[in-house]
Order: structure tokens, then sequence, then C-alpha cells
């Protein structure tokens, strides 16, 4: 590895989490105004001009907090614990493309840290990693609720993962790679969201339900379990498992875009580099304007239901859909995988209903 | 099932299209309703001389206890309010205050009234005694007491019209 290189890696992976970290602190700015709008209310707007200084605020409030460390807390996992979340959250936009790449006197950089061929394959890694900090925050905090809110994040992120790997799949299948780059680069006429619109659908459900963001926000219910596994982490602590959920938000979407909305591609991208990142900066803040706005909207699953939804309907539907696009591949007939795949999407709304009403008769 | 959801989302999309029901409470004042029953004030006449007779009505049918009236015997050189008497001590105590405006009911000349500030806070209970010059403060300039001529100002409760509603 030449000098050049390893510099190169550095200040590009230097700039993706500067940038990541502070698209995390205007996240909780952008969700708290976007959900106080959606309440009719008008939000913070007190610190700053239009409330611009609140995520600051919010970063100095949780910095000068005490840390309190239960006395019964197992130590090393209790501090553990947040880095081991906070870490691949970080880690998991490694393999994104964040655009094309452009030139820099005779060296080309392209706009990606990790180029690699089984980029799918890194994602689904780091991302299983993550319920390890939860579940594990949890249990050493030696509190019942903690302790339940860790056991049902990883029960829920298990069985959530099925689905969403399974959603992989299908576009790894159409784009015949693993590689991100190569994926973004397949859909250049035709976003993946067209060819299989449920499989975006399954893809952003099970993504909800592995962020724990609501409806699925079962392990940090605090109607139910008072906060969850982050009952006794206070401080800076508390804020590494906020900074985790926020970052992860941000980098789900921007897996999201990069695998059904064409990533960063958009008009006059070839020709100018620098609209890539634009592109796809402006896709995530749809996607992100999407998760808050079903948070405002729909309240949250029952566990058991919660539970049966990703086993017997998601898991089911996805495979599926992965059946349907390889069919579709294999009778090179594209325009099958759009229609069956509603077909199934149809057939396993339909299935809800039924079991719904069949609870509604019971009673 | 999922017609319900996308319900849902319609909804709360309305709101989001709608103006924010909430106020910039220290900037932006809510108006109160017409018979809101705030802050107490004492009255003037228009000519400046004080409404309030000192007849300590107002303390007799305080439920809280909240009010402390003494009299005093006005003169033509030193009038305070028209006729004998006027409240050289008024003091009410809102601490013990429960607002229920039956003061104001009992006032004889209309007097003592129940305005629309609802800003009160105070940092000691010696605050929140408000005493005749504090409660005078927001009524219409005057000073007292005034020189007037001898044998003008006779009548203490003045002729009033019948009560309007809003």
């Amino acid at each position: 590895m030449d000098s050049a290189l390893f510099w190169e890696m550095f200040i590009k992976a230097l700039v993706l989490i500067l940038v990541l970290l502070t698209s995390f602190a205007y996240l909780t700015y952008y969700e708290r105004r976007g959900l106080a709008r959606f309440q009719s209310r008008v939000g913070p707007n007190r610190a700053g001009p239009a409330g611009l200084l609140q995520p600051v605020a919010d970063a100095v409030k949780l910095i000068f907090k005490e840390e309190f460390i239960p006395g019964e807390a197992y130590k090393v996992i209790f501090i553990l614990a947040p880095i081991l979340t906070v870490v691949p959250a970080i880690l998991i936009t490694a393999t994104v493309p964040w655009g094309g790449s452009f030139m820099i006197g005779e060296r080309e950089v392209s706009l990606v840290i990790a180029d690699l061929n089984v980029g799918v394959l890194y994602i689904m890694s780091v991302a299983s990693i993550a319920v390890y900090g939860v579940v594990l925050g949890g249990w050493s905090s030696n509190n019942k609720y903690a302790m339940l809110g860790g056991m049902r994040s990883s029960a829920q992120m298990v069985s959530y993962e099925l689905a969403l790997g399974l959603s992989f799949v299908g576009m790894v299948l159409l784009a015949d790679t693993m590689n991100m780059s190569e994926i973004v680069e397949a859909q250049r006429n035709l976003w993946f969201v067209v060819i299989q619109p449920v499989g975006a659908v399954v893809f952003f459900i099970a993504t909800l339900a592995e962020l724990n963001r609501s409806p699925f926000d079962m392990p940090e219910a605090e109607q139910e379990l008072s906060a969850g596994y982050n009952v006794e982490y206070s401080g800076m602590k508390f804020a590494l498992f906020f900074m985790a959920e926020y970052t992860k938000m941000v980098s789900i979407s921007a897996i999201i875009v990069t695998l059904f909305f064409g990533g960063y591609r958009g008009p006059g991208v070839d020709a100018i580099w620098w609209l890539g990142p634009i592109y796809m900066f402006a896709k995530i803040i749809i996607i992100l304007g999407l998760m808050i706005w079903i948070r405002a909207s729909w309240p949250r699953l029952r566990y058991d239901r919660l539970m049966a939804f990703g086993w017997k309907i998601l898991l089911p539907l996805s495979l599926s859909l992965v059946f349907i696009t390889a069919t579709g591949i294999l009778l090179e007939m594209m325009w099958i995988v759009p229609l069956l795949s509603i077909v199934a999407g149809y057939i396993a709304v339909q299935s809800i209903n039924l079991s719904l009403r069949r609870k509604a008769n019971a009673r | 099932m999922l017609a319900e959801l996308l319900r849902g989302l319609k909804t709360t999309f309305k709101m989001l299209i709608d103006k924010p029901v909430t106020y910039q409470y220290p900037e932006v004042k809510r108006e109160v309703r017409p018979r809101y029953r705030g802050h107490h004030e004492l009255k003037r006449y228009d000519n400046g001389l004080e409404k309030c007779i000192g007849c300590a009505l107002c303390a007799a049918s305080c439920p809280a206890d909240a009010i402390f009236v003494e009299a005093s015997e006005n003169t033509d050189e030193e009038r305070y309010s028209p006729g004998d008497r006027y409240a050289s001590t008024y003091e009410i105590n809102f601490l013990r205050c429960i607002y229920c405006g039956y003061c104001e009911d009992a006032c004889p000349t209309e007097a003592i009234v129940l305005g629309k500030e609802y800003d009160i806070s105070y940092a000691t209970r010696f605050e929140a005694i408000a005493d005749r010059d504090a409660l005078l403060k927001n009524s219409t300039q005057g000073v007292t007491p005034q020189k007037t001529e001898p044998g003008v100002y006779t009548r203490s409760v003045p002729e009033m019209e019948d009560p309007k509603d809003y």
C-alpha cells in the first residue's frame, strides 16, 4: 500500500465519519421539528436561529451530565455496550457509494471507502453485530426493565434480520453482483424499486424493526419498559446509544437508497461528480422523512403480533419475492416480477386482515 | 389493514400542512376570554379619584380571606375618593386568593375588578401581597389625594348602569 492510497483512505474515512456524526446531530433536530409539525406544533426553535443550535445544546447537556454506573452492574460490559452499538452503526456505511469518481491530478478518487466485492454480505454482518451492544447493555445493567428491553430487541432483530437478508438477495439477483457500486450501476436505467416494489416495502419494514423505530420500538417502549435497554444509562453513555440509533437511521437510509432508489445516480451525475453526494443526501432525507412520518402516525405493535408479523408474514413474503425475482430472471421476462410481487404482497395483506378478523371474532 | 394505516398517514399529513396551533408564548400572548378572571385591579374615575370607598365588603365576601381593607376619612383638602371614606390600606394576598371573583361582585362602586393579567409569579412570599399602589398601577392615570371644592363629591356610591354582558 503506497502512502497516497493510505492518505486517500484516511481522509475519506475521516470525512465520512464527520459527515455521519453531523448528520446524526441534525437528524435529531430534523426529527423533532418534523414530529412537531406532524402534531401541529412548532418544535424546538429557541436555541439559535430557528433552533438550529439545538443539537449543540443537547450535546453539551449530555456531556456535562453525571455518568452513573449502578453498583450491581457488570462494569466492563456496561461500559463496553454503548461502544459496541455505536461502532457498527458508523462502520456499516463503509461500502456504500456516495458518488462516482473524480480526478485529483493523475489519481482517480472514488467516493466509496471500501469497494468490496461482497459489500452486501459486509453490510449484513455488521448490521447484526449491533444487536450485541443492545442486549449486553440490557443485561449488564442488572435491571429488570433493561433486561426485558435487551431480550426483546435481540429477539426482534434476529427475526427481522431474515426478512432483511432475503430482500437483499432479490437485489443481488437483479444486479448479478454483491458489490454496492455495481448495484448502483445496474440501476442506471431503471430503479430497482420499479422492478421489485414489494421488496422495497419489505426491506423498509425490516429496517424499521432493525432500527427499533416506531412502530417496532418495542425494546425502548417508554410506556411498558420505562425506556428499555438504556434505563440505567446516563450522560455520555446514553448519548452513545442515542447516537448509534440515529447514525444507523442515516446509514440504513443510505443502504435503502443504494439498493432501491438508484443510489447517487440522477440527472447529470456522469458529467459533474459532486452532484452524486447531493442526490444521495436528498434521497436519504426523503427516506428519513418517511420514517418520521410513520413514527408520528402509527401506534406500536403488540409484542406477540410483532413476532408473528416477522415470522409468519414477512419471512414467507420475502422468500416468495426471491422466488419471483429468480423466476423472472430465469424466464427472461422482467415484467412478470413487479406483477407477481404485487400479487404476493396483496396475499400477505389479505392474510393479515384475515387473522385480525378471526381474532376479533374469537373474542 | 392497509387502508387504516394509510388513513393514519393521511391524518398526520393534514396536520403537517396546517398551521401549528401553538402560540410562541413570551413573544405572542394569546387574547384571554372576556370573562377571564386574572390579577386584580383597583379602578379610578375619569377625573382621577379612586372608586374604592373602603367599605370592606370585598374582604367580607372573600372566601379565602385574602383581602384586608382599612378605611380612613376623606377631607376636601386631601380627597382620595368621593364620599366620606377611602381605603387607606388595601392589601390582597395572592397566595390566598382563589380568583373566584366574589370581591368584584360584592363591590358597590365597581372599584375592584379582576383583570386580564395572568403572568403572575413572585420570588418571595412578601411579593405575593399586593398593596394599594400596586393594585392601582394599571388603572387610568390620575393622582390622589386631590384638592377639591367642598360639597361636590358627597355621594360615595355612584349612579351606575345595569351590568352588560359581552
